[in-house]
């Protein structure tokens, strides 16, 4: 998976301007890469395109500024973010700034990608940057007016004054602004001169979210307009015998009954589909209709014969197949350090302890959809889907288009959490309008989207520490996952470097149940598993849980290895903030803590959870957490993701589980799949450690250690060790409220 | 298909729907009222809640050949201008992440508030567990639910 491109902000030629023919100045400028040589700038809004330039500032001749953000939204917060930081360094009042989704044209459009915490930390400098210099053209066309040297002028909120007390509005120097070159190596504020950065600026979609206005995919119409319902196969590793559709064509709404797949498995056996290909090649039968509810009574009406086409897995299954592979020899060695078989055999004692977790649906609150219009010439596709420049390439692919004639835009999304970067729905709905020749909005039941994959990867943890003179000499990590394993650095994130022998292995087990990305992946449960393994050890070794920590840390201060992501200074200022700010060991009796620490996605975070005891169950009461991304751009959407994450990562360990059995999931809908509800929430506070390093991403980090800081606490008010998600079904209670 | 006439946000709608069809493909689909919005469709997760005469209900449940001679208020039709105290409350408290279940929140919110008008924490969290947060903002939903209190009280 390739969310973490480096990509270096080239200024060289990066911004364009022109002035429109309605009036105002127009920049474009491109977010990540220089601008061809030669490329034009649009001269009326209608016709904004994303080729050359991803984001587009317009600034009225009145000085009102709009901000075309092409960012995929997910509620993440980017879309109010990340003008935030334009609108810092052009120095305009934030309530005379509309920003405006960009309306994207595939060819067009280059790495808008919501996923893995990213955004905002790759847009830092190339957000300011364009800002400053739009800025800075401004301030030298009134230097022209005034003929004073730029430098002697200031500009703030939006007025450009001159020595003399004389002001001049930006929107009076628009037009000579446009003519001038581009400056060059702009300096850009000092944090400390930061006033829109660091302020707490509402959701810039509040007004429409509130009122309910059109702003989702689901939401989407257009003229003439069918709806599609697909029924899939029930259980993975089944396919399509025959079905009879009399029933269903006889409800009234439904216009056609058809099927899907060839051109998925035409696609499929080219070989050459990418990450975001989870298709399957089964032929699926399709509901046409002329309105969602028939769509819906069409598909139930439906009946389907299926045929077995490979392994129909249950869960008893996964865990015979998980176990095997953390007791077998044929692991990947991601990570190894030292000599891990000499600790082991020269340890006073060594303890291992397994984990477990099971898959999980995304379960975004806004089902799968997307809009499609294939018509002779062109394509037109509108929908909620994290990966869109991806989208549009596997549609022309599948369908055998040129990409430039491919249109797509996106909306706001009803939650991502990893499920959107997959786009079988828009590929399932481009084929289905290819086919009747109509534009046509695929809708997904909940049941649908429960029930047809892409799940977090069921994995099993087995740690094993070597411990000798009251330390920590040795630690071994196996990983057992279905689908695929943990990718990248995580094998070099803590306790990496700071245990002197030390190694990490995967092993994986293939399975026809498709699995993907699932919001911090591999993190989200490796978290848990490896921080309440450490709580384990501090109380073998006797040392406070937190003092262990900070120890540890000490060895990868200096580190020289350049793999170790995390900085032992700034997760030991976390975890320092963390235990200050909830009083760590001081609580009034009746209230246990439990504490736990992760570094992801660029972000340090230390949470500690406190619950009380109430007829023998554990009740989350609060969770105090510390969080090091730098600088804070927006606090009030900072801690609202920290917030979520925290509250779903407890939400997750606590309550969910999937199974399986002969291949059907054994949920379908939310009276049996248990998500946390307001009621069994804990408080959560956070804090934020207060640095001018470069601001990291919060949609994730927040999420992983939360389930780890839940269990320690459940240990230190009962005793009681939890190794296996769901926490709830090591009590004899259905219900944990708080 | 029969026709059923309808008091939708005050106004009577005159619309052809199939005697089942649930008022919330009702709203979305013939009348363009699309705040209102399809997460289970059973009626688990509270983002289709709607007032029937006053009380919230899940629309995905009710069926449109038992709502005339009711008065239907959706999201759209809660304030003229998105100023009711909760609607306001939500802004202030900056509550939304991804934004979908809240039109949802607000309805519960809203007719709870009509019955309780000074509620405690533990009524605010009880009448709003109905409503599924995927995003999980129920730290803001609750504190919004209270400060919305305050500007009805």
């Amino acid at each position: 998976m390739e969310l973490h491109k480096k990509d270096n902000f080239s200024r060289r030629n990066f911004l364009k301007t022109s002035v429109l023919a309605s009036g105002g100045l127009l920049i474009g400028f491109n977010l990540l890469i220089a601008c061809k040589p030669g490329v034009q700038m649009p001269v009326d809004i209608d016709s904004l395109n994303f080729n050359d330039f991803n984001a587009f500032i317009k600034i009225s001749n009145e000085g009102y500024v709009t901000i075309f953000s092409p960012n995929p939204e997910i509620g993440q917060g980017v879309k109010t973010s990340m003008p935030m930081l334009i609108a810092e360094e052009l120095d305009v009042d934030w309530k005379n700034v509309t920003v405006a989704q960009g309306v994207l044209d595939t060819n067009n459009y280059t790495r808008q990608l919501a996923g893995g915490s990213q955004s905002i930390r790759f847009g830092w400098e190339a957000l300011r940057q364009t800002g400053a210099t739009a800025k800075q053209m401004l301030v030298n066309a009134a230097a022209l007016k005034w003929n004073v040297a730029a430098s002697t002028l200031k500009a703030s909120k939006g007025i450009i004054t001159n020595q003399n007390g004389e002001t001049l509005g930006y929107g009076e120097v628009v037009k000579e602004a446009a003519i001038l070159a581009v400056p060059e190596n702009v300096v850009l504020k000092d944090p400390k001169d930061f006033t829109i950065i660091g302020q707490e600026i509402i959701n810039v979609d509040i007004d429409k979210i509130i009122t309910g206005k059109r702003l989702f995919g689901i939401d989407y119409k257009a003229d003439g307009m069918l709806v599609a319902t697909v029924l899939r196969p029930p259980s993975f590793g089944q396919k399509l015998k025959s079905f009879d559709a009399t029933e269903a064509k006889k409800v009234k709404g439904v216009i056609d009954v058809i099927t899907i797949g060839d051109k998925a498995r035409k696609y499929l056996d080219t070989g050459k589909n990418n990450w975001t290909v989870k298709l399957s090649k089964t032929d699926k039968v399709v509901v046409i209709a002329e309105n969602t509810w028939a769509a819906m009574k069409g598909k139930k009406a439906l009946s389907a014969v299926w045929e077995e086409d490979g392994q129909l897995e249950s869960t008893e299954d996964h865990e015979k197949a998980l176990t095997a592979i953390l007791d077998g020899k044929n692991l990947n060695i991601n990570r190894e350090d030292g000599a891990v078989e000499n600790a082991f055999a020269t340890a006073d004692k060594v303890i291992e302890k397994t984990y477990h977790s099971p898959f999980l649906p995304h379960n975004c609150m806004e089902p799968m959809n997307f809009y499609a219009n294939v018509t002779a010439d062109k394509i037109h596709l509108v929908g909620p889907v994290q990966t869109p420049e991806y989208a549009a390439k596997v549609v022309a692919a599948l369908l055998d288009f040129d990409l430039d004639k491919i249109h797509l835009e996106m909306t706001r999304m009803g939650g991502g959490f990893g499920r959107r970067l997959y786009g079988d729905f828009v590929y399932e709905a481009a084929e289905i309008s290819n086919l009747i020749k109509k534009p046509v909005k695929l809708v997904s039941t909940r049941e649908d989207d429960m029930t047809t994959g892409i799940y977090k990867p069921a994995v099993k943890y087995r740690i094993k520490a070597a411990l000798k003179d009251g330390k920590v000499t040795g630690y071994h990590l196996i990983e057992a996952a279905i689908g695929s394993n943990m990718y990248g650095a995580i094998s070099n994130f803590f306790p990496a470097g700071c245990i002197p022998n030390y190694k990490v292995e995967t092993g994986n087990y293939n399975s026809n149940i498709t699995t993907g990305a699932w919001r911090a992946p591999y993190t989200n449960f490796l978290a848990f598993a490896e921080q309440s393994f450490f709580d384990e050890l501090a109380i073998e070794l006797n040392i406070d849980a937190i003092q262990l920590r900070l120890d540890l840390l000490q060895n990868v201060k200096n580190t020289t290895d350049e793999r170790i992501e995390y900085s032992g200074q700034r997760m030991e200022d976390t975890i320092k903030l963390v235990r200050e700010k909830a009083n760590w060991g001081t609580t009034k009796e009746g209230v246990y803590q439990g504490f736990s620490a992760y570094y992801s996605h660029n972000t340090h975070v230390a949470e500690i959870a406190e619950i009380e005891i109430k007829d023998g169950l554990p009740i989350i009461k609060k969770v105090t957490v510390a969080v090091d991304c730098g600088i804070v751009v927006n606090p009030t959407g900072a801690r609202n993701q920290v917030e979520g994450g925290v509250l779903d990562g407890i939400g997750h360990a606590m309550y969910s589980d999937f199974s399986f059995k002969d291949g059907k999931p054994q949920d379908q809908n939310f009276d049996t799949y248990r998500l946390i509800r307001i009621n069994e929430t804990p408080k959560v506070d956070v804090y934020f450690v207060e640095n001018n390093n470069a601001p990291t991403g919060l949609g994730e980090p927040g999420l992983p250690p939360a389930g780890g800081a839940v269990a320690n606490a459940i240990n230190a008010a009962l005793g009681k060790r939890i190794y296996r998600q769901p926490f709830v079904k090591e009590f004899n209670e259905s219900s944990m409220l708080s | 298909m029969p026709n059923y006439i309808l008091n939708v946000n005050g106004e009577q709608v005159r619309i052809s729907a199939d005697s089942d069809t649930p008022l919330l493909w009702v709203l979305r689909d013939e009348l363009d009222l699309v705040g209102t919005k399809f997460g289970c469709g059973i009626a688990q997760c509270g983002a289709c809640t709607v007032h029937i005469n006053g009380v919230a209900a899940r629309s995905c449940q009710m069926q449109v050949s038992f709502l005339e001679d009711t008065k239907i208020v959706t999201i759209e039709g809660l304030s003229v201008d998105g100023k009711h105290p909760v609607q306001e409350a939500w802004k202030e408290i900056d509550v939304p992440q991804c934004g979908y279940c809240q039109t949802g929140q607000i309805m519960t919110a809203a007719a709870f508030l009509e019955e309780n008008k000074r509620p405690s924490e533990i009524e605010i969290r009880n009448a709003m567990q109905g409503n599924i947060c995927r995003c999980a903002s129920y730290n803001r939903i609750e504190k919004a639910v209270k400060v919305a209190s305050e500007k009805i009280g």
